[in-house]
Parts: C-alpha cells; structure tokens; sequence
C-alpha cells in the first residue's frame, strides 16, 4: 500500500468512529477486510458479537462488600433459635475453618423476624420490605458457597475467579468480551458508597488484560471521573482550541510517520472531549421526575449515597455502558450486628428495590443483569470481641453457605434457589459455586464461560479458573 | 477400544472365579488406557504405570495401588468415578464398569504383577531438543553484502537477515531524534536545550558516540535502567491486601537497585545478591539489602487469616518470579499440576519452591552514609528517654502480665473471645518482625529490637485484650505518640527489608494441587530436569545460595538470553524472542536466533556488563534506523520481525511524568532516597480498606513534588492514579512487559490533571523567560518537549493559536501573553510526539 493509501484507510477509520455508534466500528472491520487487511480493530472496547444471542447486554452489580449476614437477610433458620447461647454439637463444627472464632463459640439465634413477601411468597427478613415489593422479580439464591473466608483473597475470587491477586476482574472479562456500546463513556464504570473496600482496586482491575478494561471509577465528590474537568482558569472554548490545534498537529505527524497509533491517539482525545461534555449530563439529575429521585431515596440523608449510585447505575446502562459496580461497604459485622444491619439496610433496601422497578418500568430490566449480594456469608455461631457488652455481639465469616440475588436480563424472577441445613452451617440443596455464579453471570451475557479466555504467561486464563457449571434454574 | 472393552468384560466375567491375569487383562488394559500419560514418554503427575516399581510407588500424592485394599486405592477410585476426586481417564467418567471391575478385582487380589511381564516399548530418550535450552555457543557474525552499514556485529547479523529477504534498512533517524531517542533510552530524560544546540554544533562524526559515552556515565542512567528491573521485582511501598500498610522502607532495596546499575555491577553479582546476597560468605550490610528483591512479596494482614497459606503463596511466588525474570519460564503453571507439553513439571517447581523454604523475613539496619556518627552520638540518650517512658505509664509489669495471659490463651483458644482476637493481631499486626516468634522467646534472650518490636505492638494493641475502657486507663494512646515523636527528634537509622535461612533442617514437600495443605511426595532442592543440572556438593542439601550461582552460571542456557532480550525489548520496541517471560517450548521462536546467541554469549564474555550491552545496541547501525512506517513492509512484516526499521515507543508513565516536568524546568533531579506522595486527587486512597486505618497520603512538600516518577509511593490497594492510567504495573507479580495502551483516560489526565497543568505554566515561563522575541520562545518551547525546532507550518499554526488564545482570554478580561503561553505549552505536552520516543 502506498502512503496516501495508507492514509485514506486512516482517514475513513476517523469518519467511522466519528459516527459515534458501534455498528461503524464493525463495518470498519469488515471494510479493512475487503481491501485484503487484517480486520484490525484498533478501538478495544469497540462492541463486538456476543458468542450466542444473549438475554441480558448490562451488568449492574451492587456488591454489598463484608459480607451481609444471611441469617438476618435472606435465609430464615428457625431451628437455629433453639440452640442460641449454646454450642453446637462438636461432631458437626470439627471441619469448620473459621476466620476469628472458634466451631466452639456460642449460637446467636436470627436477630430479626421473617415474613413472606410477593406473589412467590418469598421468605425475607422484615429488614428487607422494599426488596420484598420486588420479590416476584428476583431469583434469590440461598445455596451459595466460596473457598476464601476472607475479604481480601474473597473479594478477589468473586471478581477474578482465584483467591491470589493479578488476574482480571469481571467487568474487565465482560469489556474484553463484548466491548461497550457507549461510546462516551468507559464500559466498565464503578460507583463507591461507604467506606473503601478490603480489595480496593483489585476489584475493578484489568490484571493482565490490558489496562483498557479496567473499571473506571465515577467518584463522589470533586471531578467525577478523574481529571474530567479543565484546568483552572481554562475555559471551555479554550479548551476546545487546545484540542483542535492537538488534532491538527498529532494529524500532521500521523502523516509523517505513519504510525497508525497516532490515529488512536486522536480519536483517544476526542473521546475525552465528548466525556468531558457527557459527563455533567449523565450527572444532571434535574430533569428525573420528583418521583423518581424520592424513589430511589437521593433526597433522604440514609439512602442519599448509595440511592444516588443506584440512580446512576440505571442512566449509565441507558447510555450503553456495559459493566456498572457499585461498591457498598461494610456489611463486615463481627461486633454490633444488630445495629449494623439496621443501618446497613436502612441506607440499601429501598434504592436496591427502586433501581429494580425503575429499569422495569423503562423496559430495561430484560437487558440489564442486576446481581446483590457480598464476598461470602456470616456463621450460626456468634462473635464476641467485647464480653462485657451484650450488644457487641456479631457474626464471624462464613463460606459455606450464604445467600445472593439476581434479577433481569435472563433470570427467571419469583424463585428461590437451593437450601442450607438447618443450622446454616452448610449447603443441604443445588450448591452454586462463585464459579457457577460467574458461568451464569457470562451466560446471560451470551457468552460461554469456558471460550472467554486470554493468553498470559503461557496458559488460557478465564473468569472461572478450572470451574464453573451455568445454573440452569437460575435461567427464564 | 470398545471391543477391548468387551473383550476385557468377557474375560473378567469368564474368570470371575478365577485370579486376574495381569499379562493377559490388566497390563493391555494399562495400555490403552493409561499409558498416553502414565507411561514412557510422559509420567503426568509423576506416575508411571508401565513399569512393576514405578507403579507401586505411586506418583506425587503417594502411592496409587494399595495391594489388597481397592476401597483406598487412588488408581480405583480415580477409574470408578469416585465423588470428590478427578475421574480418569481425563475427560470421563471413570473407565466402563467392567475394566474398572477387573483393576479393582486385580487390586484386591494382591496386585500381583510378574516380574516378567513386558511393560510399554521403550522409547527413544527424548532429550529436550528446545532451542533456549541448548548450550549458547558465540556465533560468528555473518558476511553482507552492505558492509558500510554494518557498524558493529549486532548489524551484521540483522542486515543478513534484511538482505536475504530483500529489504534494505531504513535510513539512519536524524540526528535530533537520534539525540532525544538515546537520551530518553538511556536516562529517560529529554535532552535540555543546551545539549541540543552542543550536539548541533559538534561536527565530530563521532558525535553521536561521545553523547552515548556520557548518558552512560550519567546518574540517571541508573534510574531509567532500574524501573524495569523493578516492574520484575514487583516493587511497591506497601505490603498489599486488604490493609496495605506503607512500607516506609521498600526504598533502601530500589536504592540497591539504581546504585548497582550506576555501577555497573556485573549482571550475575547483581543476580546472586539478589538472590543469595545474605547467604554470601561474610555478607555486608549492601549484600543484605539486595536480598530486599525477595522481600517485594506481598504482606496479608487481614484478620483471621492462616499466615502459613501467605507464606506459601510468597515462596510460591518467589518461586515464579525466579522464573520469569531470569529463566523466562513460566513455571508458575506447574505449582498445582503437570501439563501435558510442558517439560517443567510439577515436580520440577516444588524442587526450585524448595529452594526458597527456609526463607525468613528479617528487617534490618542500613544505614545510609552520614546516618551512624550521629545515631551513635544520641543511642543512649534516646534509650534512656525511651525506657523512662516506658517506665512512667508502667508499661514493664503489665507487659509481662500480657504476655502470660497471651500465651495462655494461644494454649486454650476458644475460652475467652477477646484475648483470642488479640492473639490474632499479634500475628497479623506486629510491626517490623514476627510477633509470636518473639514472644515464644524468653524475655531475657530477646535482642533489642525484638524487645522494641514487642513493647510497641504491646502498646499499640493492648486495648484489643482489655476493651477500650482499661485501656483509655492505660493512657497507652497518649504514651504511644510520645514515643513516636520521641523517635523522630532523634536520629535513627535507615531500615532495610531483607531475608535470612532459618535454622535447622528443612524438609520440603510437593503440594497436590497447588494447595498448601495437602503434602506430596518429599522434595529436594533441585533445577529443573530439563536444563543442565547444578554444582552441588554430595550429600548436601542445595542452598539458595547454589541455585543462584546456578541462574549466571555459564551452563544456564536461559539467563543471558532472557538477559539480553529484556534489554533489546526497552531499545527496540519487540524482544527478539517476543514473549519475554516466556522461553518455553510453545513461546515464539526468536526471530534472529544468532543474534540472540551471539549478545547472549558476548553479554557473558563481557563480564556480564549491562553498559556495555546496552552501549552496543545503542551504537548499532540497526539502533539508529528511522522509526517512520514502511507502508511497502506493512503486509510482509506487521510487527517489524525483520527490524527493517526502529519503532516509536509510547513512553512508559514514569517517564511522561518526568518529561514534562524536566520540559517545565520543575523537575528535582535529586538521585535515590525516600519515596515521595507527588499532589493527587482527594478520595483516591478512601477506595481502599486501609483508609479506614489511618492509610494517607501527607502530600510531599517542596522539590519533593516534582521528583521523578521512578520515587512516587505505590500504594498497591491505591495506586497512583497517572501511574495507572499509563500502564505501570500493578506490582502484585513479577512483570516482564508493560502494555502501552492508549486511552481517552490518558488525555483526561495529560490535559487537565493540576500536575501536567502546571507543568504547562512552568514550560510557559522557561520559554517566556529565554528571549522577549516570540519565534525564538517558540523554538525554546519546542527544544524543550520535542527536542527539535518547529517546521515552518508548525510556526504558522501556532501563531494563529496563540492569537486565538490571546482574543478569547481577552474576553474574559485577562491581556497578558501567560495564559496564552501556557496553552500553547500544553498542546505541546498533550502531543502524541511529546509522549512517544521516536
């Protein structure tokens, strides 16, 4: 190819993405193909195909992280209030590994009383009215189980799939797999509530894919994403000046050098443009209806966090992104449960259940994978740090069996999933892996979780390790 | 398969009354069925079925035929599908009922086994013909036709390749990108306007020689050179996880590193230290500290966690770290099982883990020069300030109560919940040692600082035994300030993160499946089968000390070639060998294999000096091509296999950073020392758990702000945000090779982050302050960040800009030509040109 050849392939590459829509992408691929290139795609998070048609296109995940105590929530344990204060029998606890505690500690009965909510008759804790309203919804599943029982090395195996650092996270195998359809905004954004989590960034990071997957984080307070706003001092028309003189000068070189890395550098700059201007948008809530912001709680001093992020979540999917995570800490309660979950709830129930019925109502739901619940759950037994306060009794951590939920694109609602034994000490029914939680996860995404995989240091990594079976009753 | 199937039904039902006939049923069973992967050719977990001995051995997790007991032979339950363990063969589940039958039958009969009977047809040795694991011999370099463009062999060999091919080189680059490349590559900075116009004006033709010669010498070099050994090392300033504590001392080894680099320290000195440095015979303090590379591990001190699992995850990972940055093998694959292709075996890796078993973490005093007069002077003074504030809070007798009560409690866990957890911050939370090491040590018998390590933890935690009540009673909060600030008034000495050999005999084990509970065979330290083996006196046991003289031995096929590759990937874009961790046998092959051998063998004879290595590629006719594209190449050699010309390279984060503040004249070029917290964005370390624990980021003051990027505090839980968004590692494992993405995030941050801004302004003013004439401050401008001077159009453009900049500042009120100046600058700092070495 000649030089000017070369160049006009560049030029139409711009007039594609400068459409600003996917289907332009994918008709690049296919138009460097008919010249007889390689279809090289140098957008990453272009949309791409998923594997087999797929339910859901989004992912909301509210990952309630510390671990919510089942007990209290999800999965009523009357049996356990006949031995509360008691231990346990040895023969049933020698095997347990637990975190603080020893299997001898003492039985804390379930705190708070359940009912049943829905046309299912779903069973939840009265903590939980507002997710009850949406019970009909939900697929709650009660049999879950992980290998980590802590935070750190838990959080990591929920997002990445191994309890040891350095592999991808979920949002960034969803972004790898299937790109974004939006096209101002990252496909991969988180939203933060509470306090900072065990694993920090390693729950939105991109390992060793490359670092264009990785979540990008919308913060609470100054720019909502980094370095979003101009500099001090600099208006927008001089900003716009900057980048056009950028454009034309970075186009120069481009045709000097040929380096077709140059045209992804400017096409880098624009897209920062249009998130510089899309961004005070996606954040301007004045034009949701009074009802809506009330529903979701944004006004209520309790909910106003997490309420506010579970609003966005809903206008970031709008807006195509793929892959939105809220993180909400900390349901970590080894002291005070009582307390904690009161407050816990009090700031989560309603914007959870609100962000449900507001995508339905938008008809979104059916496209959108919205997914609750933490890293693992919390044991029968109690924790007692502080023997000479009765009310600092907590739960200590506890694996092997706890409690999710899931909702929309894909996830047949009204249904409850698996059981524990009686002392919830373990699955008794329909054991669901986090492996098999994430197959299901990347099923509904269209994508087969086995073929979703990246070479690194020799070997095909993916989300599930060695693991990972779909949960078919999970699914419509 | 199916008709043995049937036949071995028929027999088993025919002879149900009769002894299994080993020869006639059981061996042609083994061979169909076991042999691909437990016979000659492979021993998958190393289990060999074909041979009577072998067999009855068993493989890594012991034996598999347990004569007379089918119910607990692992070979049965693995070919009847038994819940919880793997069913073979692979892929199904278990064997048809009637071949398993029969083993089980044959089994319970005594597993007899004739010593006559044939096992599988020998096959040839199959001596591992791989190319990274043959002998590196000196190759001659080869004839050319173009001798004038061959400067040194290095040319010789790639211009062969070019010209069999039928490609000519690219022209040699221009001088300026020549002088910016080489600066930038050799101590990643950009040549200052005074050095452009020195180099313009040397009409030396060996001009560009004598530039390369002082780079060299430059202290800088040290810096450019260090980051990728770094990225290997997994530096970082904090022990990661979920409370990422600050290591305030992480520095002392980076400080080993630029300071060996400065040096030129051999490459297998450098290694060895690293490696051995503490097993070294009268090892010095310096030796000590490069063992700080072993130390780069990360630290869980996540309440509840088993610390013997984290010790294992860090030998294993120290294990595989060996292996990327110095073997270029990715043994890690084999920490749970074997893979059928790949000659490193599991067995393999927990012979090298073993190595590392007896690694313990120890810090310890490096002073740094100027540090140990003054220290000295004041020891006692502030000892015994020290221990009469331990005295007034009365810390001695409730110290001694604690540690009985503490004790008493790790004796009867599960009694008292309170004193449990405090049991469990002693593990986790002790500062500087191990916790319960030292207190298992009889008060009188502990050093210094293990008594302080104690004391302090002591009064840091105490409240975690006693509740917060007796603990406000204590006023330990208040004595614990004192002491801090104690310390701080007076000097004390610099820390360095190292490791020591425990004591007595180790005995290390495989682990089945990579679990670090579940013992395997016993193992011996020992190098991979495949490669040449290791010096080791009979009889005993390897030291680490062994396996690193091993790694820069001469017979080490690997770590001169993986060596030399690293250094050719940083000056050329692309490793000669592609994957630079990765020397196995399902890797690229390289793409000039003489090449290879040739740097890797002269790399050795050369005394294995980085600087010369490095001055080699630098001077070579290959180094010094165009980096421009070659359209006519862009079908037949996408990715510039052929080196038919030199490629533009996206600076790495460290070094965009430090241009554009060595462009805006801000930059401290200040060598080595501390770790600085450049300016960044409220909220950024509340995304971590530590922040609950006080984790912070007390912004650096002074010319500490504008230090170079290599000296940023990595936060690995929160890591700095430009840093991240320009592809530094995430410092959890060893990284052999940085991605060069290119994000919109990247233009967010280049064009409005306070730092870069203000990199502007600072650039404004130097360009400002050069001359009052507005071409020749643009000129300076562009010396400055592009390191060349602006094409006539270029002029035009900016002019127009700048008069447009002007007009709109106008109108917001604002006449004088700074803001327009440093709008002008930024462009200049935002250009992909700026952000790329040519």
């Amino acid at each position: 190819m000649r030089p000017e050849e070369l160049f006009a392939v560049h030029n139409r590459r711009m007039f594609l993405r400068d459409c600003a829509s996917g289907i332009g992408m994918m008709a690049l691929g296919n138009l460097l193909a008919g010249e007889g290139r390689t279809a090289e795609i140098d957008d990453p998070l272009a949309p791409k195909k998923p594997q087999f048609p797929a339910k859901a296109k989004n992912v909301i995940f509210l990952f309630m992280e510390g671990a919510p105590s089942q007990m209290e929530l999800f999965d009523p344990k009357p049996e356990l209030s006949k031995w509360n204060g008691k231990a346990l029998p040895a023969d049933l606890t020698k095997d347990l590994k637990l975190a603080f505690i020893k299997p001898t500690a003492k039985v804390l009965g379930p705190q708070f009383p359940f009912r049943k909510y829905g046309q299912c008759g779903m069973e939840l804790s009265e903590l939980l009215p507002h997710t009850g309203s949406v019970a009909d919804d939900i697929c709650l599943v009660r049999s879950m189980y992980s290998e980590a029982f802590n935070h750190h090395p838990g959080q990591l195996f929920l997002f990445t799939g191994s309890m040891v650092g350095g592999r991808p996270t979920m949002g960034a195998w969803v972004n790898y797999g299937l790109g974004s359809e939006a096209r101002n905004l990252p496909g991969f954004v988180v939203l933060a509530s509470g306090v900072g989590t065990s694993a920090g960034s390693d729950n939105w990071s991109s390992g060793f894919l490359p670092s264009t997957y990785a979540g990008t984080v919308l913060r609470s307070k100054g720019d909502p994403i980094l370095y979003l706003s101009n500099p001090e001092g600099v208006s927008d028309a001089s900003q716009r000046l900057r980048l056009d003189m950028l454009k034309e000068l970075n186009q120069e070189h481009l045709e000097r050098t040929g380096d077709a890395e140059i045209a992804s550098r400017i096409h880098s700059y624009e897209l920062a443009y249009r998130m510089q201007t899309s961004g005070p948008e996606l954040l301007d809530f004045s034009k949701e209806p009074q009802e809506t912001l009330d529903m979701y709680g944004v006004k209520n001093e309790k909910t106003k966090a997490f309420g506010t992020n579970c609003l966005l979540a809903r206008r970031l999917v709008e807006r195509g992104v793929r892959f939105v995570m809220l993180l909400h800490a900390s349901w970590d309660h080894h002291s005070a449960i009582v307390k904690g979950l009161k407050q816990q709830t009090g700031a989560t129930d309603q914007p959870s259940a609100a962000l449900i019925k507001d995508l339905k109502r938008r008809g979104l739901l059916d496209e959108t994978l919205v997914v609750w619940g933490g890293e693992f759950g919390r044991t029968p037994m109690s924790e007692m740090r502080r023997p000479d306060d009765p009310d600092s009794i907590g739960r200590d951590h506890h694996p092997n069996g706890y409690a999710m939920w899931m909702a929309g694109g894909g996830i047949k609602g009204g249904q409850v999933i698996g059981q524990t034994d009686e002392l919830a000490l373990s699955v008794a029914e329909d054991k669901v892996h986090v492996h098999d939680l994430q197959a299901t996860i990347l099923h509904c995404l269209g994508m087969e979780h086995t073929k979703l995989t990246y070479r690194h240091l020799g070997r095909d990594f993916r989300l599930t390790d060695l693991g990972g079976q779909v949960v078919k009753k999970m699914l419509v | 398969m199916r008709l043995l199937g049937l036949l071995a039904f028929l027999s088993g039902a025919l002879c149900a009354q009769t002894e299994v006939d080993f020869t006639r049923q059981v061996e042609p069973l083994l061979r169909a069925k076991c042999y691909g992967c437990h016979g000659p050719a492979q021993q998958m977990s190393g289990l060999r079925l074909d041979e009577k001995a072998a067999a009855l051995k068993g493989g890594y997790s012991g034996a598999v035929i347990l004569p007379g007991k089918s119910a607990e032979s692992k070979l049965i339950l693995r070919v009847t599908g038994a819940a919880g363990v793997m069913a073979m063969p692979p892929g199904t589940k278990g064997l048809p009922e009637a071949e398993a039958e029969l083993l089980k039958k044959w089994v319970d009969g005594g597993a007899k086994w004739p010593d006559s009977a044939a096992g599988a047809a020998p096959v040839a040795s199959k001596r591992v013909s791989h190319w990274a694991f043959r002998a590196i011999e000196r190759p001659a370099p080869p004839a050319v036709k173009d001798s004038r463009w061959v400067r040194n062999p290095i040319d010789a060999f790639v211009l062969a390749r070019l010209e069999r091919e039928g490609v000519k080189p690219a022209p040699e680059a221009d001088r300026l990108t020549l002088l910016r490349r080489a600066h930038l590559d050799l101590t990643g900075l950009p040549p200052t306007p005074a050095e452009i116009n020195e180099f313009l004006n040397d009409t030396d033709p060996d001009a560009y020689e004598h530039v390369v010669d002082r780079l060299l010498t430059s202290p800088h070099f040290g810096e450019r050179w260090a980051r990728p050994w770094l990225d290997r090392a997994r530096y970082a300033d904090s022990d990661g996880y979920e409370k990422d504590w600050a290591r305030p001392y992480a520095w002392r080894y980076r400080q080993w590193v630029i300071d060996a680099l400065n040096h030129d320290m051999p490459f297998d000195k450098f290694s060895v230290e690293q490696l051995a440095g503490d097993l070294l015979p009268k090892a010095s303090v310096e030796d000590r500290v490069a063992t700080g590379f072993l130390r780069m591990t990360l630290t869980n001190r996540e309440g509840g966690v088993d610390n013997n699992q984290f010790k294992f995850e860090n030998t294993v990972d120290r294990t595989s770290t060996l292996g990327a940055a110095w073997l270029g093998l990715t043994i890690g694959c084999a920490q749970c099982h074997d893979h059928k292709y790949d000659p490193i075996k599991q067995k393999d890796f927990y012979q090298l883990f073993a190595f590392f078993d007896k690694v313990e973490e120890v810090d310890i005093d490096a002073p740094m020069p100027g540090e140990l007069g003054p220290y000295l002077a004041k020891k006692d003074e502030y000892r015994a300030k020290r221990e009469a504030l331990l005295k007034e809070y009365r810390v001695g007798e409730q110290q001694a109560a604690w540690e009985k009560e503490m004790l008493d409690t790790a004796a009867h866990p599960g009694v008292r919940t309170d004193w449990d957890l405090a049991w469990d911050c002693l593990l986790k939370l002790t500062e500087g040692g191990d916790g319960e090491k030292i207190l298992r040590i009889a008060p009188e018998k502990r050093t210094q600082r293990q008594k302080d390590i104690l004391t302090d933890h002591f009064i840091r935690n105490y409240h975690f035994a006693v509740g917060p009540k007796v603990y406000a009673e204590t006023k330990f909060k208040e004595l614990d300030e004192r002491l801090r600030k104690l310390k701080d008034e007076y000097p004390q000495l610099t820390q360095a993160m190292t490791v020591d050999e425990a004591a007595g005999a180790a005995r290390s084990y495989l682990r089945v499946r990579g679990d670090y509970r579940t013992l395997g065979i016993e193992v011996q330290p020992q190098v991979p089968e495949v490669l040449p083996g290791m010096a080791a006196k009979a009889g005993e046991r390897p030291t680490r000390l062994d396996l690193a003289k091993w790694v820069v031995s001469r017979g080490n096929p690997l770590t001169s070639r993986v060596t030399v590759n690293w250094v050719w990937a940083e000056l050329f874009g692309r490793g000669i060998v592609k994957s630079l961790d990765d020397f196995g046998v399902r890797a690229d092959k390289p793409t000039h294999p003489e090449l290879l051998d040739y740097l890797a063998a002269k790399f050795m004879d050369d005394g294995w000096s980085m600087k010369k290595l490095i001055r080699g590629m630098v001077l070579s006719s290959a180094y010094r091509q165009s980096s421009k594209a070659r359209p006519e190449l862009e079908e037949r050699d996408p990715d510039n296999e052929l080196i038919a010309r030199q490629t533009r390279l996206r600076l790495p984060a460290e070094l965009i950073r430090d241009s554009a503040l060595m462009a805006s004249g801000l930059i401290s070029l200040d060598v080595g020392g501390k770790s600085v917290r450049p300016p960044q964005p409220d909220g950024v370390m509340e995304l971590g758990y530590g922040n609950r624990w006080g984790n912070s980021w007390p912004e650096s003051k002074g010319a500490d702000k504008y230090r170079r990027g290599l000296y940023i505090h990595f936060q690995r839980s929160t890591p700095y945000p430009m840093l991240v968004n320009f592809d530094a590692p995430k410092a959890n494992v060893a990284l052999c090779q940085r991605d060069r993405s290119n994000t919109a995030l990247q233009a967010l941050n280049l064009l409005n982050d306070p730092v870069f801004h203000e990199a502007a302004r600072g650039l404004a003013y130097e360009a400002m302050n050069a001359s009052a004439d507005w071409d020749a401050r643009l000129e300076e401008a562009y010396l400055r960040t592009l390191g060349r001077k602006p094409a006539d159009t270029e002029k035009r453009k900016f002019e127009t800009f700048f008069a447009k900049q002007k007009q709109l500042l106008a109108k917001e009120g604002n006449h004088s030509d700074d803001a327009a100046w440093t709008e002008l600058s930024s462009v200049l700092l935002n250009l992909d040109e700026f952000i790329t070495r040519e």
